[in-house]
């Protein structure tokens, strides 16, 4: 998240938004944007109703078993399409922005015949 | 005849803990954390060099200390290994399938959450001018 932080102007000077969403309050998410520094948008889904919609819960891995999302991430265009996703095999294991911009200039050129 | 301090095992141990908890700081940056090579590398510098100290002291016991607190290093820092094996190779890898997840060309589920403010945002709301990048988080907490 924090590579995205970093290249967040070249993503940004293509018009697309970055979000983030989990399980954490607004509260949360004001005080942790803050303290590191991110710009960009953090949703708060305590419930985690979004999280399952997408299937991208990991039930009881949060604390004291409280279910929480895996890492995942998900491009998706103007017209709300899916454009290109990211599901992580291993937590460590994150997308970085230059997948995204990548995926983006892909989807931008016309589809070949 | 006093025999001369083992400094390899004092120093060995020191780097396999720090192999541990280093894991803090090198888990900032994607390329130590997507494969943690320098930690790694940290526990493998400390196994050489406690090995070297334990047989100067196993093998020269006149001449060097350590053969105690050599082993009990020894065993502390396999046992730190194994814990961070454990978690890197095993634990991390247990992420849920998301087989349902959308995939490629479909729609992408709406949804209005509050932002770090409270506001209510949709999803139509973020996808101007451009689109936009979902990122899923296991959360601060």
């Amino acid at each position: 998240m924090r590579s995205f932080q970093h290249r967040l102007s070249d993503l940004e000077s293509r018009g697309i938004q970055v979000v983030a969403i989990s399980v954490d309050t607004p509260d949360i998410n004001r005080r942790q944007r803050q303290k590191l520094g991110y710009t960009y948008t953090f949703l708060s889904d305590p419930k985690a109703e979004v999280i399952r919609r997408y299937d991208v819960l990991h039930p009881g891995a949060g604390p004291k078993g409280a279910d929480i999302a895996r890492p995942a991430e998900f491009l998706i265009d103007s017209s709300g399409t899916i454009r290109w996703v990211n599901l992580t095999e291993n937590i460590a294991v994150r997308a970085r922005p230059e997948q995204v911009l990548k995926a983006f200039e892909e989807a931008q050129r016309p589809a070949s015949q | 005849m006093k025999r001369k301090w083992n400094w390899p095992i004092w120093v060995g141990f020191l780097v396999a803990v720090g192999g541990l908890f280093s894991y803090e700081y090198f888990v900032q940056f994607p390329i130590t954390r997507d494969f943690p090579w320098a930690n790694l590398l940290l526990f493998g510098l400390g196994a050489l060099l406690l090995l070297i100290g334990l047989f100067r002291a196993f093998g020269r016991s006149q001449l060097y200390r350590g053969n105690v607190f050599g082993s009990i290093f020894l065993v502390i820092s396999l046992s730190l290994f194994a814990f961070f094996a454990y978690e890197i190779f095993y634990v991390l890898k247990q992420v849920p399938l998301s087989g349902q997840a959308p995939r490629i060309g479909e729609k992408a589920p709406d949804f209005s959450l509050p932002d770090q403010n409270g506001k209510q945002v949709t999803l139509a709301d973020l996808l101007s001018p451009n689109g936009a990048v979902l990122i899923f988080y296991r959360g601060f907490w």
